[in-house]
């Protein structure tokens, strides 16, 4: 879906965010609350510039609106694959995105991450993956990466027919549900979903939880029980 | 000197700690193994690739874990992710003086695809938390496979990443950018190339990682014994420090240049020779701009 | 993947020891982890990704049973390719280790 229809169906005119190229950015007033918007669009490759801008957006709203919620809008195809990006240590770029989101929660503001499009890979994990909670909407495309069979070696057709069976090894936003990494897909009244999510106040990483609960990762929560009882 | 890259994750962890001390959790006798590889025909290994439990470093209590670059690339994976998520929420629960974590690792296990993903992600939370309760963290990174992926980017959510000159922390490895943008973008033959965009030189000289040793097991120890009191609490300030300080490198290559005169531009003198460098020769040169604001202005 | 069971009999049990690991599941590797066992004789189990080359482990674990002599062992073997070679000096180690290990 196109960020802009995702804007108007949650905040109908009552937003000023707008696109400058692939960053999204801008605060919105939803039912008397005002939240500030970050985001990227166009299935931006996340470079060091782009994690950098994101980064700025929401420490600025750290600093100039204490406690104002977050709206993370996700749609990219993961980390920018350019020799200058590594030089320039895109990898501490997207650390401190994340832990500008994070700093955020523990300063009190409601982060919500939603995945509008396509979240891949490190562009996902310091977007959606480090909100409160993530959701998705229903025809969103979420992977680790595109070609997965050609990296580990195995054959194509036994990836696709484990893919029926176990949700870890295939791409899709219903795997992702149910193995906990996204709260809940909303459905076509957005507004429903925004409210929800913005009720919820509980800022723990309950994903494994949810994994097991929901059968798709039964293992993880497991794990980390018996590390903590070891 | 004991190189630390030659050694497994084990050794790696034996020699870092004071001798003896270790004390594995979920060991490998009770097989907490993945649940999918078999499913792949791929061989489980019994710690599903990392070694977690608690330790004394110089006397003082610390929580361990240790990633094994041989098996699966170091790749995280389902149970190898919730066996971090456990240690570090465990540390929250125990109070150790650090959480220091050997890492060797290409990553999320693609063969795991999303729960590796979403594993790295609580891996990220799990950390944050210890780092923002106080407790020490602290990232060792000298395997030969480097730090890359979303490992990547969780070390340096750490207070302090050592690496050694020989190692390498960044995000996509040169294959991967060569096969997406060609060699011209990224030779990955190119070995000095390689080393000079991602390796422990360079991201020293840039404050990318906070300490510089040999490839040495017994300077990994030093630095990690060092690093129990070098928190660095992420407060607003310091993050806005952060932003402004990439930003301001960012502008220095605006014109996609090369390590050399990347590094020419930050004050290094003589940037040519640091590739002949060893660690004791080098770390005087980190430009003093980038000292200052790599310990807060300390 | 492959998996395969062996079983030998006779030899003397080792000093009681506790689990014990050698070996990486890398490329050309295996770990090795050996337990006690209160069975006699010695049962190894054997995981590896290289199909096919079931005579070649009988050959090589069966001498290794041999050289040691060593009874009450559970052994399970995780191999990702390793040679003959490779298998043996594991095994030798996880050997040596437990006889060097205080329970």
């Amino acid at each position: 879906m196109d960020w802009r229809t995702v804007v108007t169906r949650l905040f109908g005119a009552c937003h000023a965010i707008a696109a400058d190229g692939e960053f999204l950015g801008g605060m919105a007033v939803f039912e008397g609350t005002a939240l500030a918007v970050v985001g990227t669009t166009n299935h931006a490759a996340v470079g060091v510039d782009l994690a950098l801008r994101q980064a700025r957006a929401v420490l600025a709203t750290i600093a100039e609106h204490p406690g104002r919620p977050l709206l993370l809008l996700v749609d990219t195809q993961g980390q920018a694959l350019r020799r200058r990006d590594e030089l320039l240590g895109i990898h501490r770029a997207m650390a401190h995105l994340g832990c500008c989101l994070d700093l955020a929660r523990r300063r009190g503001h409601p982060v919500v991450g939603l995945v509008y499009d396509q979240a891949l890979s490190g562009g996902f994990i310091t977007s959606g993956l480090m909100a409160d909670v993530c959701h998705a909407l229903p025809e969103a495309e979420i992977r680790v990466m595109r070609v997965p069979a050609r990296v580990t070696k195995l054959p194509e057709d036994l990836l696709e027919s484990l893919s029926r069976t176990n949700p870890v090894f295939a791409p899709g936003v219903a795997n992702y549900v149910a193995m906990g990494g996204v709260r809940s897909l909303w459905g076509d009244d957005l507004a429903a979903g925004l409210r929800a999510a913005l009720a919820d106040r509980d800022t723990a990483d309950r994903r494994a939880e949810e994994g097991a609960r929901r059968g798709g990762r039964r293992a993880a929560a497991d794990v980390i029980r018996r590390v903590l009882e070891a | 000197m004991h190189s630390f890259a030659e050694m497994s994750a084990r050794e790696r962890l034996a020699a870092l700690v004071d001798a003896g001390s270790f004390h594995e959790w979920l060991p490998p006798s009770e097989r907490v193994t993945s649940p999918h590889l078999a499913q792949l025909g791929v061989p489980a290994a019994f710690d599903d690739g990392v070694a977690i439990g608690r330790a004394t470093l110089a006397g003082r209590a610390v929580f361990v874990a240790a990633q094994e670059g041989g098996f699966m690339g170091g790749g995280v994976g389902e149970v190898h992710g919730a066996k971090l998520v456990g240690l570090l929420r465990r540390a929250l629960r125990d109070r150790p003086d650090a959480v220091l974590v050997l890492a060797e690792s290409g990553g999320v296990r693609l063969h795991e695809a999303n729960a590796g993903l979403i594993a790295v992600s609580e891996v990220m939370r799990a950390l944050l938390d210890v780092r923002a309760a106080g407790i020490a963290t602290v990232m060792l990174i000298g395997g030969a496979n480097g730090c890359f992926g979303g490992m990547g980017i969780v070390a340096r959510c750490a207070d302090t990443v050592v690496m050694s000159d020989i190692a390498r922390h960044a995000m996509s490895g040169p294959e991967v950018i060569e096969s997406a943008h060609g060699a011209g973008e990224f030779d990955s033959r190119d070995r000095a190339l390689v080393w000079r965009t991602t390796g422990g030189k360079h991201r020293w000289l840039c404050g990318d990682c906070d300490v510089l040793v040999d490839d040495d097991a017994a300077a990994f120890r030093d630095a990690a014994i060092a690093a129990l009191d070098a928190q660095r609490p992420l407060t607003l300030e310091a993050l806005q420090q952060e932003s402004a300080l990439l930003q301001a490198r960012a502008d220095l290559d605006d014109d996609n240049a090369d390590a050399f005169v990347l590094w020419s531009r930050l004050g290094v003198p003589d940037a040519r020779a640091v590739p002949d460098l060893d660690a004791d020769a080098l770390r005087p040169l980190r430009p003093a701009a980038v000292a200052a604001l790599a310990r807060g202005g300390a | 993947m492959e998996t395969l069971h062996f079983a030998f009999d006779g030899g003397t049990a080792p000093a009681p020891f506790a689990p014990t690991l050698v070996g990486v599941v890398a490329s050309g590797n295996l770990e090795v982890l050996v337990e006690p066992s209160p069975d006699t004789g010695c049962r190894i189990d054997v995981d590896t990704s290289a199909r096919g080359f079931g005579a070649v482990w009988e050959a090589v674990l069966r001498d290794f049973h041999e050289r040691h002599g060593i009874a009450g062992l559970s052994i399970a073997i995780h191999d990702m390719g390793a040679t003959p070679a490779v298998v043996s000096l594991r095994l030798d180690q996880v050997i040596a280790a437990i006889q060097g290990v205080t329970p």
